[in-house]
């Protein structure tokens, strides 16, 4: 589906430093009953974030009001496992527009890219002045520019770039999905199918 | 990289329909398979702009994940999952999809009914909105999981997008010992390559202990391929591959099937071809595998002690945090660690030959007193062979119960859960945090440290029992 525009992003980040956080974390199978694509960030990091008898976890950091924004900073292996793009929804849906990461789960980036959640890979170096800085003051602020293809800690002005492919680039720059992109040459793809043997 | 093709290579790029300059390959898929869970979104995207499924004959539809599995002639009693598999059917109905519903003779697992019925065929681009389809490279296809728009975008145009992976070759050379089976040898790979250590790679199988493979162990280590990160993981089709698929409902006929055949022999690697990364492996030196941690990498052979953090990759507190879950120490052994559950079953282990694997330890044994067991067969025809075969009798003499086919506990989204604290050793692919119910703890492991499981109430090696029954 088409998604809000991104073009560039200035927000303070709430911080996750754990590594291979897994889809089964972010949200568990037990909320994928759904129909419809609504209401996930309730259900994100379930059971991280609420005790069996849904009273909340007081540590987990999305319960502590001194960390908000709309930048989720997670360590390496982010997003391993499931295909479930319901948990980049939940990611979303809670409010998160980009998530920073040293490495993600290939689906995970993949899902992320296809519903306007932006993953921004950065060398292990940067996401640990990252960290550092949002523990230092939780109301650090960090832009992201797409344009530029840079992430910035603001207080310090220092600055690394990522990577994201020109065609996805454009797509989150203009709000497009892979679907229009399909259906405009479904010419050729007639043609094409028309060549398989099985 | 030179002018050689991998195996990787020509199923690939004979499916390449469309490039796009520093962006993905469009990419034609000549099966979807399509389950409850993962597919309603993407149908209701397909009403909102006002398409239809563009190839409904190239997509299949099967109930699974959320399926009951007992009294499944019963109406499912959750009024969510009732209301999921109602959609699926409407959604199958309303766009010509076949659809193998609850009780339908072909229901079972996407990945296990994909194979059975001649789906699943070499040289084929196979995706699903579940990461395990890797499971379908055992034949030699190029197979992966997919997100939710993407299923949207299969059904609409019958096309992703994708980048193509970078290739990795896995070589494990020489002959496994006595009671190692499939499920050991991809355990012990994720456990070498960590979680993420095939990220951004599709990767081939190959050396002798493949080759020497059935087909339901090519789809146990295909299957595990996502656990260390893989796009997928693919085996050459050879005369075992041909000899599985021959004459199944969907695997062409007569004429048609000489035709494929000829195609399918061109389907290998060619000597000299060049890997991103290649890794070879001595099979002798596998033992029967156990997971002990919360991702399917924090593996060892089960004789051995956990390993300390500072000898482990990654992050000290990532690992002790993940111990600390499973209630385990660094230095601990795992034999001997009592259990409470053991699950046979999914798309990992829920085949035929697992039933064997496992009835061959229980057989003339009792089910310990300690253990809840649920035995899941992947589906209808897994199941009616466990009858036919026999080993129903066996199971039920030493006290198990079988139950109907789906994905049960793999992840906990039916009735099948584990309570919270309970450890269970499982057969599935995934030993994450509350994958099996919220607070549960999860061990990987083969059928047969199941089996051995079950009826000792303990982690326990299997070979000794082995040698008790032989
Ligand atoms: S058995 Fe588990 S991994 Fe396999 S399809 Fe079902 S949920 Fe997915």
């Amino acid at each position: 589906m088409a998604y809000d525009k991104f073009t560039t992003l200035t927000s303070t980040a709430v911080p996750l430093p754990i590594e291979n956080v897994d889809t089964d974390q972010i949200i568990p199978a037990r909320f994928l009953k759904a129909t419809e694509r609504k209401g996930f960030g309730d259900n994100l990091f379930r059971d991280w974030r609420y005790n069996q008898d849904n009273s909340q976890k007081a540590d987990f950091v999305l319960n502590n009001p001194k960390y908000s924004g709309k930048i989720l900073v997670g360590g390496k292996n982010f997003g391993s496992g499931s295909s479930r793009e319901h948990a980049a929804w939940a990611v979303y849906d809670y409010g998160f527009r980009v998530v920073i990461s040293s490495f993600f789960a290939d689906i995970f980036r993949g899902n992320c890219l296809n519903i306007g959640v932006l993953p921004v890979q950065v060398s292990p170096e940067f996401l640990e002045k990252i960290f550092t800085a949002i523990e230092t003051d939780s109301n650090a602020e960090f832009n992201v520019s797409l344009s530029e293809q840079t992430v910035t800690i603001v207080v310090t002005g220092e600055s690394e770039s990522f990577d994201i492919n020109d065609y996805k680039k454009g797509n989150m720059t203009n709000g497009f999905d892979d679907i229009d992109y399909l259906l405009n040459i479904k010419e050729a793809i007639t043609e094409f199918a028309k060549t398989r043997p099985f | 990289m030179s002018a050689k093709k991998t195996l990787f290579d020509k199923v690939w790029d004979s499916h390449v329909v469309h490039q796009i300059e520093n962006g993905p390959d469009v990419l034609f898929i000549d099966r979807h398979m399509v389950h409850e869970v993962t597919s309603p979104v993407a149908f209701l995207g397909l009403k909102n702009r006002g398409i239809g499924v563009m190839h409904p004959e190239k997509t299949f539809a099967t109930a699974d994940h959320n399926t009951p599995t007992i009294n499944q002639h019963l109406p499912v009693a959750d009024p969510l999952s009732a209301n999921q598999l109602k959609m699926l059917e409407e959604n199958a109905n309303e766009h010509g999809i076949s659809y193998w519903g609850l009780g339908h003779e072909k229901n079972g697992i996407v990945h296990v009914v994909g194979p059975e019925y001649g789906i699943t065929v070499p040289g084929a681009t196979i995706v699903c909105g579940d990461s395990h389809t890797s499971t379908h490279g055992a034949f030699g296809a190029i197979a992966f999981g997919i997100g939710t728009s993407e299923v949207e975008m299969v059904l609409a145009t019958q096309c992703i997008m994708q980048p193509k992976p970078k290739s990795m070759r896995i070589n494990i050379t020489g002959e496994l010992q006595f009671g190692v089976t499939p499920k050991d040898v991809a355990l012990f790979i994720i456990s070498q390559l960590t979680t993420s250590g095939a990220t951004g790679y599709f990767v081939e199988y190959a050396g002798d202990v493949f080759t020497n493979m059935t087909m339901e162990g090519r789809m146990t280590v295909c299957n595990l391929s996502i656990e260390m990160g893989a796009r997928g993981g693919m085996i050459a089709p050879d005369d075992t591959t041909f000899h599985y698929i021959k004459g199944r409902e969907f695997t062409p006929k007569g004429e048609a099937w000489n035709t494929a055949m000829d195609y399918w022999q061109t389907l290998y690697t060619e000597e000299g071809a060049e890997f991103h990364k290649e890794l070879t492996f001595d099979g002798s030196q596998i033992e029967p595998m156990i997971t002990y941690g919360t991702n399917p990498g924090m593996g060892m052979g089960i004789s051995k002690d956990i390993p300390f953090a500072e000898a482990t990759q990654g992050g000290a507190s990532t690992y002790k945090k993940s111990l600390n879950y499973m209630q385990f120490d660094e230095g601990d052994s795992m034999i001997g660690k009592p259990i409470d559950f053991v699950f046979l079953g999914s798309c990992t282990n829920g085949r035929i030959e697992d039933f064997r694997a496992f009835a061959s330890i229980v057989k003339g044994k009792k089910k310990a007193d300690n253990v809840t067991a649920w035995l899941v067969p992947g589906s209808h025809k897994v199941e009616s062979a466990i009858k036919e075969e026999g080993i129903l009798d066996i199971l039920t003499e030493a006290g198990f119960e079988l139950r109907e086919p789906g994905c049960s506990a793999c992840l906990a989204m039916n009735d099948d859960k584990v309570p919270p604290g309970k450890l269970a050793v499982s057969t599935s692919n995934r030993n994450f945090e509350g994958r099996q119910g919220p607070g549960s703890r999860t061990l990987l492991a083969s059928p047969l440290v199941a089996a051995a499981a079950a009826v000792t109430g303990k982690v326990t090696d299997p070979r000794e029992l082995m040698l008790e029954n032989a």
